[in-house]
């Protein structure tokens, strides 16, 4: 595999390691920019790792597009032969899928939709071939998902379920994309999952809302008071179905800052997860219910 | 002491040099999108370049000053009134202690920039001053401002009557030129949709903002057929989300161009044809919607050294002023 990198104006460089999502593309991915971080580039000013690609911001006035350029490609080898091990944890985040806000956002811009007689949740269990929207939501909630990359708007997670490619749940995004999301949305577009973190514009599928804020600007929740976003790259989450009562007491203990997510320290390890991906998850999951 | 807000015009926010450093949170760099007429306002003011001040877009807010002060507004033609009676613009002026200071209608550009002697001393976040509005982060409460808000003011030692002249400002030409280095994923369009993308003389939508400006009225581009990549979802223009530059130009469904400017999405899942000059970002804030615009391909060597004219332009203005 070999990285194609590309200048973006005269202040990036973008380097895409495949056309294609895969966790091993974004092993590579995220062990350039941990490589560029730890080597400290004069004129460097920001470091973005993607789903299957990165950016590098520069200032060209510190350094030379191309001598950055010929020290990126310098890296190329050793990350992409580096072990995909990660330090990380899985952090558990309550669903209430099938929720009025998402649904009423949705039967609101139907005609921006593939398919305005369905919902979404409707329309995307029968393209990926459910029979119901329990075995949609069962088959989401089942298996954890990797944050493959954190953006669009601050602290938004990208989120690629770990499971084989033909069980990967796919749908596209809205033709035209809505002027409106609810707030914590878990919407779908391609084969990712994302949590909008704010309320805005959006052109993913909508299955449903957590109560857990998961980006904070004025960092009082609770476990938002370090950082104010929740997610960074390699970060693993499950998400737990829970119903409307379940939603409502979780609700309220958020606003009485006295709920946090369960959170365990994990150890990942690409090549034994390519090797056996259900025992993998069956272990990561082990963590969090506690077995 | 401080500055009231009696009204708050169309959308005037609290912008400084920006939020450098935390693009790979989602979080942009954001700051006066015109960055030149953020320096230059600060400086006729006796303030640091980076000091915190106002953004206003299209229309002026009207402010009622608790304090004495010396003003100064760049940019957009946007001709400042002190009690009614005009004041110029790029030229710095007394306001005493009650006066109001208003907007006549904007005549030219679209953001004026609203520097006052001390600063808006809004608290620091993440290292800047700068409003993110979309993640209600920084600047007044993390929002646009609104009728009654009270602005804190720093302490300054502004002098009025210092003014750059107009030769030392960078001219506004129509249609506007936006000098671009095509890549990233212009392989994706055919040739004869790269060579109509740079043909057709553009509009500026009504769609224009901090986060980005969309363009009409050229060619839809003609993607080069393809097998979608897993993950990227089922559309020509689609591709596995990934980050957008600060510039970056996407194509969404190949229709309307979007450039992302200050406040930009860090990333997404529209295929771009590449990245607007840094010299260039500057011109875009300057844009108001209709106004015609042009795709022009540049080197990256030319991208240079545009960035080079720029930058001698700026320190030409800023010794003038040091003067």
């Amino acid at each position: 595999m070999s990285i194609r990198f590309n200048f973006g104006g005269d202040e990036h460089i973008f380097g895409e390691v495949s056309e294609a999502m895969s966790l091993d593309s974004f092993f590579i991915g995220l062990s350039m920019t941990n490589a560029v971080k730890a080597a400290n580039i004069k004129g460097v000013t920001e470091i973005c790792p993607a789903n299957a690609s990165f950016q590098i911001r520069f200032n060209p006035d510190l350094i030379k597009p191309q001598d950055l350029l010929k020290e990126l490609q310098s890296m190329e080898d050793a990350a992409s032969k580096s072990d995909s091990v990660l330090k990380t944890r899985i952090i558990e985040l309550p669903v209430y899928f099938q929720d009025p806000w998402t649904h009423e956002t949705c039967m609101r811009f139907r005609e921006r939709h593939q398919d305005p007689n369905s919902t979404d949740l409707e329309y995307s269990a029968r393209i990926n071939g459910f029979a119901t929207i329990d075995d949609f939501i069962a088959a989401y909630s089942g298996q954890p998902w990797f944050v493959s990359m954190v953006g669009f708007v601050a602290g938004l997670p990208f989120l690629y379920q770990m499971v084989e490619r033909q069980k990967q749940i796919q749908a596209p995004k809205y033709l035209r994309p809505r002027t409106d999301t609810p707030k914590l949305t878990i919407g779908h577009g391609g084969c990712f999952a994302a949590i909008y973190s704010v309320r805005g514009a959006g052109g993913y599928q909508m299955y449903g809302v957590t109560p857990a804020p998961i980006y904070d600007p004025t960092r009082k929740v609770r476990y938002l008071t370090d950082e104010m976003c929740l997610f960074k790259p390699g970060d693993i989450v499950k998400f737990k179905s829970v119903g409307r009562d379940e939603y409502d007491t979780l609700l309220e203990a958020i606003d009485a800052n006295t709920w946090q997510p369960t959170v365990h320290a994990a150890d990942f390890s690409l090549t034994e997860f390519n090797k056996d991906m259900s025992g993998t998850n069956a272990k990561l999951m082990e963590l969090i219910n506690g077995r | 002491m401080a500055v009231k807000v009696i009204s708050p015009g169309l959308s005037t926010s609290v912008q400084d040099l920006g939020r450098p450093g935390y693009y790979h949170l989602g979080i942009p760099e954001g700051g006066g999108m015109d960055r030149f007429a953020t320096r230059i306002a600060n400086l006729l003011v006796g303030n640091d370049p980076g000091a915190a001040l106002l953004e206003a877009t299209f229309m002026g807010p009207e402010l009622e000053f608790m304090q004495d002060a010396v003003v100064a507004v760049t940019g957009g033609e946007l001709p400042p009134k002190v009690n009614g009676e005009e004041r110029p613009t790029w030229e710095s002026f007394p306001v005493k202690t009650g006066d109001r200071l208003s907007f006549g209608y904007l005549k030219g550009g679209a953001r004026a920039y609203i520097a006052i002697s001390g600063g808006i001393d809004v608290p620091v976040v993440l290292g800047s001053r700068t409003t993110y509005v979309l993640g209600a982060l920084g600047g007044f409460e993390g929002r646009v401002l609104k009728a009654g808000d009270e602005l804190p003011i720093g302490t300054g030692a502004g002098t009025s009557g210092k003014s750059l002249p107009a030769n030392l400002r960078r001219p506004q030409v129509s249609p506007a030129e936006l000098r671009m280095l095509p890549g990233l994923y212009w392989h994706r369009i055919t040739e004869a949709a790269g060579k109509r993308f740079f043909e057709d003389t553009w509009k500026v939508a009504p769609e224009a903002d901090r986060i980005g400006y969309r363009f009409r009225g050229g060619a839809p581009l003609e993607f080069v057929e393809r097998e979608q990549p897993f993950g990227a979802g089922s559309d020509p223009s689609n591709i596995v989300d990934a980050c957008y530059p600060y510039g970056s130009i996407q194509v969404p469904s190949g229709t309307e161009p979007i450039v992302l400017h200050r406040d930009a999405v860090s990333g997404g899942g529209y295929m771009m044809v590449g990245v607007v000059i840094s010299a260039d970002m500057d011109l875009i804030a300057q844009l108001q919607p209709h106004t015609p615009a042009k795709f022009a391909p540049v080197t990256l060597d030319q991208a240079l050294a545009a960035r080079a004219d720029n930058a001698a332009l700026q320190a030409r203005a800023e010794e003038y002023l040091a003067g």
